[in-house]
């Protein structure tokens, strides 16, 4: 170590004493710079041009395509969803409205048997109060000329024990109506 | 062990670590007859090109849908170099992403690669980036004739200033992009030069007062040094940054000279 950093120094005493202390500016070194530079310059370029920047190109555009692709997935089951679930909702309205038709139509039907039931039932119940007031009437009737009947024996009765010599049959009996009719 | 003199002990050489010297060999390259030999500089311009392919090649072998951590980082500076260059210099330019993303990755693998002990800095050579910058300089300026013709020169016409003013206008825009290649090189080369220097003189220091004090005296460089290095760090991201988006510019420049 130590003898080559000697050799070393000494050498570099050499070369800065010609380029006037800077080693950058020793003339004589740079064909030999610059040729291996242009040497290198032209490998990285052959290098990178041909083999790893298309390759980087294409592997990041691929990348590109692949996150696209998926966003736009996305975006279609987004649209999907979204279309299932008008779907849904339109079922669900189409469900609630068709429930209120029928029960509408099962109301109809039920008023138009409770309106018939109604009818007949009045009916019925007209028939027969009608049948009950012709009976009451016949009741009163009868009543009254059984009424009329007893007034008559009663009245007579009455005569024949009071007055026997006036009793007239005909004039109690017209009494008798002209009292129980008033 | 013989007590060494201060002048032995605090004999730094900052600027030791830049001589380009053979591996192996003796002396450094001579002119086009060293292009043969092989350098510290050639080991680290190979290793830089071996980290670029180990991190873009290898990592994106893969090629997972869901990245691993390699493919990640790799996948991440293309993203990042691919949006810079769209953002400064418009959508046309991005068939100039791959020499963009070349220029990038050497210089940002070359200077992290520098902050490895026992490395050498590649990029802290005006030869290099000097290269690097006349590269761009003039890929820039003759793409720009090629794409606009003599329109191109409305870059040094500024049309929206006062007549009287516009020549004079010319001369400065002309003085300045004359200047960028410069600008440009001499900004990547001595910062990292001036960093790794640092870093080394504190390393002499650290080893000087080590001896002096039998140890404790060591604790200041060596934390000075550590400090040094997380700046150096962001040094190295930010110089690459810096000299992509400023090349960046420039070719905004050629495709777009009517500002």
């Amino acid at each position: 170590m130590a003898t080559s950093t000697t050799e070393g120094a000494a050498h570099g005493a050499e070369v800065a004493h010609e380029a006037g202390g800077i080693p950058q500016l020793a003339i004589e070194t740079f064909p030999s710079q610059i040729f291996w530079l242009f040497v290198a310059l032209v490998a990285i370029y052959f290098l990178l041009s041909r083999v790893a920047l298309p390759r980087i190109g294409a592997t990041i555009e691929e990348r590109q395509d692949a996150i696209s692709n998926d966003i736009e997935r996305a975006a279609d089951y987004r649209r999907q969803a979204e279309a299932a679930e008008a779907a849904y909702d339109q079922a669900l309205a189409d469900a609630r409205a068709e429930a209120g038709r029928i029960a509408d139509k099962t109301r109809a039907e039920i008023q138009v048997e409770i309106d018939a039931a109604m009818t007949k039932a009045d009916e019925q119940i007209n028939a027969q109060s009608a049948e009950s007031e012709a009976r009451i009437a016949t009741i009163r009737d009868e009543a009254a000329v059984a009424v009329q009947a007893v007034a008559r024996d009663t009245a007579q009765a009455l005569v024949a024990a009071l007055a026997p010599d006036v009793a007239d049959a005909s004039a109690i009996d017209a009494a008798v109506a002209a009292r129980t009719n008033s | 062990m013989a007590t060494p003199t201060e002048g032995e002990l605090f004999a730094i050489h900052p600027m030791d670590q830049f001589i380009v010297s053979s591996l192996g060999g003796e002396g450094g390259p001579v002119g086009m007859a060293g292009i043969g030999m092989f350098t510290n500089q050639v080991l680290w311009l190979a290793l830089t090109v071996v980290a670029i392919a180990a991190l873009f090649v290898l990592g994106s072998r893969g090629r997972a849908m869901v990245p691993t951590r390699i493919q990640s980082v790799g996948e991440m500076i293309y993203g990042f170099v691919y949006k810079m260059v769209e953002d400064v210099a418009g959508r046309e330019a991005i068939r100039f992403f791959p020499y963009i993303m070349t220029l990038f990755t050497f210089i940002l693998f070359a200077n992290l690669l520098a902050l490895l002990p026992y490395s050498f800095s590649v990029t802290s050579h005006v030869a290099v980036t000097g290269v690097l910058a006349m590269l761009v300089f003039l890929g820039v300026t003759i793409l720009g004739f090629v794409l606009n013709g003599p329109k191109f020169l409305k870059l040094f016409w500024a049309e929206d200033a006062p007549l009287a003013l516009r020549p004079i206008l010319a001369v400065i825009e002309l003085i300045s992009y004359f200047v960028r290649p410069v600008s440009h090189s001499i900004r990547l080369g001595a910062n990292l030069m001036a960093g790794h220097a640092v870093l080394k003189v504190f390393a002499g220091f650290a080893g000087g007062l080590a001896v002096l004090t039998y140890g404790p005296g060591a604790a200041v460089p060596i934390l000075a040094i550590s400090t040094m290095y997380g700046l150096e760090l962001l040094v190295a991201v930010v110089q690459a940054y810096v000299f992509t988006i400023l090349t960046c510019v420039y070719l905004n420049d050629a495709l777009h000279p009517g500002h």
